[in-house]
């Protein structure tokens, strides 16, 4: 098992479709193939461990992820918003590597010995001329990729918002898994056609790549976000599906207020909008269903440790959670559902026993797709083969999963632990209250107590004892936070996920 | 006869089918296709007398999946062919899939 072979079934079965489009540039199923086994000529005669690709989404982004698997080398996509000293690193982490990259990205870079550099257009060159020399039906000789279905695929530096970024391991098989346990092969129609927004380091990227490609879906690559280039973008190109973090998502429905909005978003092709990566605010995907009525919202819940999706909330319990009265159903709206089929999914409490439903504890998963390794640590998955998420969350009655935050974001007060997902939302029912990130912070009587850092509305105000009142009456009263900070906006990374290490500092350190 | 592991690979000795083995049962099968047995993907083809499926829907398609009718072994057909699928002389069924809605 090989991710090549869900390429190579693509290209049996319609080599003629388009594949990629990005700007005026199309690849066909077949000129992939082609491109992907000539790309991976080039990895293997530069004889390096690893394949670094430091790019906005290209046509060599997907040409290079099925590359580095013909080459048999671990495919490493870098994040091209660290800064140059973290980039450095990373790299040295990975040499000797060849790094598939050009400028603007590379110039900054002062590149660690063992580090080979191809530019993106003289690999678009040397593997697209192949795809040209060999026709566009996939007529090159079968070359087989050496990568058995244990061996690494890919590697992928975590975002390291708790601490120095740690290189998670995907091998074929997980990747492989998770492809065929929630996909249906060629399952798209020839119109079909999914906007890649998400950065190409992401694993949602990389889950783009690979499902679009078994289900015979167009890519179509949007280089940097913006809602209305975004929103452009699906108008010209007739897209039917996307997939969107929920920080895209709040700029689109922003975008469309800002333009009038009331009335829809005029995107006849569009038929499906998945989301994922983060939190999603209630209002923003409320709102999101308002401007999109027509359109098929799904919830996508994973980690880049379990190769992408493990839990779905699908577009027939957004619909019904956005209509019902019913407070039991209208919450799943801020679900994030149920597990996929190949997935079992448990909550355990701190001792490691299994809890039941309505109860909060630590996500764990099992299954195939599920990597669970760091390439120094390796395998954390324990002896029954579950994965710690690290993320808190509970199961309901019905078997829908609410997630409640990070594991390591718990405050714990006095011995009680207190999850700051619920003091956010109801410090952000408060009507002056815009935006709210809750975290620990040092509490000389309880260890650790509730410290709150608040942006206000515009011209709105708040003193801080009416924001502990509003909290108190409706939690209980260890929730009530001890400090408030008001800031003019909160520190996020490029995924939508609140910096709460960098906020705890600044509650620690009086010169902020 | 022999073991089938999941990840396993396979292709017909004389059509273009392959396969990939999704689920499998600990015991040693006969796996064919047009009733020749299937051989590893670096064995050679062999000119023999295969049986041609009656009817499209029963040759071996890609992208399908295909069960024994225990449903205890899976297969997924990772290249068309012109045989149908067996093993142990039984016909193999396609599996019809429950869709998931689209999440990347």
């Amino acid at each position: 098992m090989n991710l090549v072979m869900a390429l190579e079934m693509a290209a049996e079965c319609h080599a003629q479709r388009i594949a990629v489009t990005s700007g005026d540039v199309h690849l066909t199923y077949g000129q992939l193939l082609s491109a992907a086994r000539a790309g991976g000529e080039v990895i293997r005669a530069a004889g390096v461990k690893y394949l670094g690709v430091l790019d906005i989404n290209s046509p060599a982004v997907p040409i290079a992820l099925f590359a580095s698997a013909y080459a048999g080398v671990p495919y490493v996509p870098l994040n091209y918003r660290l800064t140059v000293p973290e980039l450095e690193e990373q790299l040295e982490r990975i040499a000797p590597a060849l790094l598939l990259s050009d400028e603007p990205l590379l110039a900054p870079l002062s590149l660690p010995a063992g580090i080979e550099v191809v530019r993106r257009a003289e690999f678009l060159r040397l593997s697209l001329q192949s795809a040209e020399a060999s026709g566009s039906a996939a007529a090159s000789e079968a070359l087989s990729a050496p990568g058995e279905a244990h061996d690494s695929a890919i590697q992928l530096f975590t975002s390291g918002t708790t601490g120095r970024p740690k290189a998670a391991v995907l091998r074929h098989q997980n990747l492989m898994s998770y492809v065929l346990g929630t996909v249906e092969f060629g399952s798209a129609q020839e119109s079909d056609a999914i906007l890649v927004s998400v950065p190409p380091y992401h694993i949602a990227g990389i889950s783009a790549i690979l499902s679009s490609t078994y289900a015979g879906r167009r890519m179509v690559q949007l280089p940097n976000f913006d809602a209305a280039g975004w929103l452009q973008l699906c108008r010209a190109e007739q897209i039917t599906n996307a997939f969107v973090v929920p920080t895209m998502l709040s700029r689109i429905v922003d975008h469309l207020e800002q333009a009038g909005g009331g009335t829809s978003a005029a995107v006849p092709s569009l038929r499906a909008i998945a989301y994922g990566g983060g939190k999603m605010p209630l209002a923003v995907i409320e709102q999101a269903m308002k401007y999109f009525p027509g359109v098929d919202f799904t919830n996508a819940y994973g980690l880049t440790e379990t190769s992408s999706t493990i839990c779905l909330l699908g577009p027939q319990d957004h619909r019904s959670g956005f209509e019902s009265q019913d407070p039991q159903i209208r919450r799943r709206l801020a679900s994030v559902g149920k597990p996929v089929p190949t997935v079992e999914l448990q909550v355990r409490g701190e001792d490691g026993a299994v809890l039941g439903p309505g109860q909060s504890g630590e996500i764990y998963v099992r299954g195939e797709q599920v990597a669970g390794e760091y390439l120094e640590q390796g395998s954390v998955l324990n002896a029954e083969g579950w994965f710690a998420t690290r993320d808190r969350g509970q199961v309901d009655g019905f078997g829908y999963v609410y997630l409640e935050g990070r594991a390591d974001d718990v405050i714990v007060r006095g011995g009680e632990n207190i999850s700051p997902g619920e003091i956010e939302d109801v410090l952000l029912g408060h009507p002056a209250v815009c935006d709210v990130a809750v975290v620990a912070v040092p509490d000389r009587q309880w260890g650790e107590g509730v410290g709150a850092v608040v942006v206000l509305k515009e011209h709105a105000q708040a003193t801080d004892a009416e924001l502990q009142e509003w909290v108190k009456q409706r939690l209980r009263s260890s929730r009530v936070p001890s400090a408030i900070r008001y800031v003019e906006q909160l520190p996020y990374n490029e995924m939508g996920k609140v910096l709460r290490r960098v906020l705890k500092q600044q509650f620690t350190d009086p010169t902020t | 006869m022999r073991l089938l592991k999941a990840g396993t690979r396979a292709k017909c000795a004389v059509c273009d089918t392959e396969v990939m083995v999704v689920r499998s049962v600990p015991n040693e099968v006969l796996l064919t296709c047009g009733g020749v047995e299937m051989i590893s993907m670096d064995g050679a083809k062999v000119e023999a007398a295969h049986v041609a499926a009656d009817s499209p829907a029963q040759m071996a398609l890609v992208g399908k999946r295909y069960v024994n009718s225990a449903d205890a072994l899976e297969l997924l057909c990772t290249k068309g062919g012109k045989g149908s699928l067996a093993i142990d002389g039984e016909s193999l069924s396609v599996k019809q899939a429950k869709p998931l809605p689209s999440s990347d």
